[in-house]
């Protein structure tokens, strides 16, 4: 981004920016990552400790939305038990793409305490659907999990629209 | 009345249907919690149950807890704790039956919220309550094969086309 010398510009007493397509729908795509508003355990409790005012995830445009129709990004916060895994797939192949999966904790990273015994639980939720950032901990705390939504911007922040489109 | 006295009174009532008393011990409420009757009949325990409930000396108005046990000699128990509000004296059955054919009255009829409770010891431990209104699985999905928390139970290599094991 440059700054137009305003001493040679025609566009005189407006303010111009000058920058890439990628850059500026990189910028507004990751400063408004709706996020999911979905929690399958303790982690959840984290998240909404980190959605809060005290960590203000909101800080970073992450808004909960009740639909995976509106939402960007998904926090798997929690156990993923058998059970909800058909259904975290459901609801993932709802979202529109471009879509980010964060796995939060380390039962939705790799089983966690279940991994021996945990008849129930799935052992990585990267088992059905593609994760993006794997944030670890039991549970992280909200910093960690801000962390995780940092590095996911920044993935967001190297993507570049116009090429894969071709 | 004390527990010993309860039990002398449905032995009396009883007979033979009512097996040993088992008193434990240690604490004053481990002895009042823990201590249990025997009920030698499995297809009797509602006459039992409705009887400790009706029998205006007794007026046991609630199930506390409702739990199965796998005793590992392929025998397995459930272990009713009832609670007389009113009186706030406590009390407990124990069934056993054999794990091929694990077959219990049920006692929906006599307290309604052991429906869920029966369903849930269907659901892990695989007993069957004979006169419940809507035996289905609670926790796990319709379609889980076997009951997880029986010592004889094999984990699946696969559920629904999903690894389990680690």
């Amino acid at each position: 981004m440059g700054l137009l010398d305003k001493h040679d510009n025609p566009f005189d007493s407006s303010n111009i920016v000058i920058t890439g397509t990628d850059t500026l729908i990189n910028w507004a795509r990751l400063s408004s990552l709706w996020m999911m508003s979905f929690g399958l355990a303790c982690c959840a409790i984290e998240m909404m400790a980190a959605s809060a005012s005290h960590y203000d995830i909101g800080r970073f445009g992450v808004i909960p939305r009740p639909s995976p129709r509106q939402s960007d990004i998904m926090l798997i916060s929690g156990t993923v038990t058998l059970k909800m895994a058909s259904r975290t797939k459901l609801l993932y192949e709802q979202m529109p793409d471009p879509k980010y999966i964060i796995s939060m904790g380390s039962c939705s990273n790799c089983g966690g305490p279940y991994w021996e015994h945990g008849y129930h639980v799935l052992k990585g939720v990267d088992r059905v659907i593609p994760v993006d950032v794997y944030v670890p901990g039991c549970p992280p705390r909200p910093e960690a999990l801000l962390e995780g939504l940092m590095k996911v911007q920044e993935k967001v922040r190297k993507q570049s629209l116009a090429r894969t489109a071709v | 009345m004390t527990n010993t006295e309860i039990y002398d009174k449905l032995k009396g009532a009883f007979g033979e249907k009512i097996g040993e008393w088992h008193e434990q011990t240690g604490s004053e409420y481990m002895k009042r919690m823990s201590s249990y009757a025997d009920v030698t009949d499995a297809g009797y325990i509602r006459d039992v149950c409705l009887y400790l409930r009706d029998e205006p000396t007794l007026g046991f108005d609630s199930l506390l807890l409702l739990s199965s046990v796998d005793n590992g000699d392929n025998t397995l128990s459930v272990v009713y704790h009832l609670e007389a509000r009113e009186k706030k004296q406590y009390f407990a059955l124990k069934v056993t039956v054999p794990a091929d054919h694990a077959v219990v009255g049920s006692v929906t009829d006599v307290w309604s919220h052991a429906n869920w409770q029966e369903r849930e010891a269907w659901d892990m431990m695989g007993i069957s309550f004979q006169g419940h209104p809507d035996l289905r699985r609670i926790l796990l999905d319709e379609d889980w094969v076997g009951h997880p928390l029986r010592k004889d139970y094999k984990y699946p290599e696969f559920y629904r086309g999903m690894k389990v094991p680690y």
